[in-house]
């Protein structure tokens, strides 16, 4: 792997520390008055998704990390492990609970995913930013109450529960923006 | 950074930020004008460098035609010298507007060329120049309603109330354990038995950020192994006359009661030009220029420099660089 300097330090490069892969988030100059300089730096820990604050002499340099994110089509859930396929290759990856983390309420099979590979092999994975799934399970909501506030709670297909407008429906189909986990728009 | 958008034709900073910076050096003029200190111009491109071992000039070469020998020349990364050249041939009170270079520099908070404005004062000790930046702060800060008057804390006092630390007599060990304490766990293996560094680090994590929120906030009185070139305090020998200025916890000048003994200037140069050995660091001459004059004689006189683009950040509320100057060194 390649060998990157302080200066190099920006959102996005993924570094190797203590042995685990880590996302850059920021990078902050720091130099006092008129003596040493450092660099501030925030980081994610890709394997833990832990933040931590780390300073380095600035000039100091790091190994970077074999991490690379791919789009993949989620296959199917075995029990154990998430199937994913590389739509253009048909290599298939397995990705297991921890990898998964928070993503697995949103993941319908078809749907196209980005997968974190450390070395080939997968440790995190980010749902689309949209999603449209089924209602299973909802209160009727009462006739001709369209006022919004509030809203009840709706099952997914997947196991997810988000707040919905009381006039949504079982059965229907919503989309969901799965940053916030919030209710978007009914779709028809 | 890497350096190849050159799609990026385009200024970073709105017109409105050009207009402010326009509207910010006719103040300062006028600030000048109104009290008799005469505007000057010293070069830009200079024979000398620093000596100041964290300081990294750009250097470039003077070819002249038929001559096959280039001769080494500096990018000013402060008109410091030559102001006090200037001083000790009579000037009287001076200032000056111009651009400064640092060569490893690039943050937020700093671009390789940036803007200074440096003064000197005839006559004012550290405290008649702190004065000073104080009421050219309140006026140039007259419109934020939420303005405060200003602060000032010596170096001992910030960290005592900071940190509970005693920055001239805690140990290592004591220094160590307090940023422990804020889970600092790598500072060891970054300052080591570094003194001034700790304390730099310390300083620019802890204190730094609490000063100046809504005021200006300055600090004097620093340890004397900070020296640069200011004049060792005679109340205080622990100190010399040094004073740094912070608002919304950013550095903004520095400034000294100026040092004029050759004999002591010469042996810092001599002693930054054997840590910078030490460090593997070029050696660059001594300015011989400076201290002929300063063997001529500088009057007592305090001068400071402050940074215009990070000044002129806090007055129009912005957060990086990028955002007020026209073309920051991604897009130079």
């Amino acid at each position: 792997m390649a060998t990157v300097s302080t200066s190099d330090f920006k959102g996005g490069l993924k570094v190797m520390m203590d042995g685990d892969p880590y996302n850059i988030l920021e990078n902050e100059f720091v130099k006092p008055g008129k003596g040493q300089a450092f660099n501030r730096v925030k980081l994610r820990n890709l394997k833990t998704g832990r933040v931590i604050e780390r300073t380095f002499k600035s000039g100091e340099t790091m190994e970077t990390a074999d991490v690379v994110d791919t789009d993949m089509q989620y296959l199917y859930n075995d029990g154990e492990m998430w199937h994913f396929m590389v739509a253009e290759t048909f290599e298939q990856y397995a990705a297991d609970a921890a990898a998964v983390a928070d993503a697995k309420k949103w993941l319908k099979e078809q749907d196209v995913c980005q997968v974190t590979l450390y070395n080939g092999v997968p440790i995190g994975v980010s749902p689309p930013n949209f999603v449209e799934l089924k209602i299973v399970e909802t209160d009727p909501g009462v006739r001709g109450d369209t006022s919004g506030g509030g809203g009840k709670p709706a099952t997914l297909e997947t196991g997810a529960v988000v707040r919905v407008p009381l006039f949504i429906q079982t059965e229907e189909v919503i989309k969901v923006d799965t940053r916030n986990g919030e209710y978007v728009s009914r779709v028809k | 950074m890497t350096l190849t958008s050159y799609n990026h034709w385009d200024p970073s900073c709105s017109i409105e930020h050009l207009r402010a910076r326009a509207l910010l050096y006719a103040e300062l003029r006028r600030f000048f004008l109104d009290r008799g200190v005469l505007e000057v111009e010293t070069p830009l491109l200079g024979r000398f460098g620093v000596t100041d071992p964290a300081i990294h000039p750009f250097i470039t070469h003077l070819n002249l035609p038929g001559h096959k020998d280039p001769e080494t020349l500096y990018l000013q990364t402060s008109p410091e010298y030559a102001m006090k050249r200037l001083l000790a041939s009579g000037s009287g009170s001076i200032y000056q507007i111009c651009k400064a270079f640092r060569n490893e520099e690039l943050g937020r908070h700093h671009n390789p060329e940036f803007t200074l404005l440096e003064w000197y004062r005839v006559d004012f000790d550290l405290m008649d120049l702190i004065e000073e930046v104080e009421a050219l702060f309140s006026s140039l800060f007259e419109t934020n309603p939420h303005w405060e008057a200003p602060q000032r804390f010596s170096y001992a006092e910030i960290f005592h109330q900071c940190l509970g630390l005693d920055p001239f007599k805690a140990t290592i060990e004591e220094l160590e354990a307090s940023a422990r304490n804020q889970g600092l766990l790598e500072a060891a293996a970054l300052c080591s038995e570094d003194r001034s560094v700790w304390l730099d680090l310390l300083f620019s994590y802890y204190i730094q950020p609490k000063l100046g929120h809504n005021r200006l906030t300055s600090i004097y009185h620093y340890p004397a192994f900070m020296p640069s070139l200011a004049r060792r305090s005679l109340d205080h020998p622990e100190c010399v006359e040094r004073v740094e200025l912070f608002v919304a916890g950013v550095e903004l000048g520095n400034g000294f009661f100026e040092l004029s003994d050759p004999i002591e200037q010469r042996k810092r140069f001599e002693g930054d030009l054997e840590e910078r050995e030490r460090q593997g660091l070029p050696v660059h001459p001594i300015d011989d220029r400076l201290l002929s004059a300063l063997e001529t004689g500088l009057p007592d006189c305090s001068g400071i420099a402050i940074g215009l683009d990070r000044l002129l950040l806090l007055l129009t509320d912005q957060k990086a660089l990028a955002d007020i100057l026209a073309f920051p060194m991604d897009r130079a």
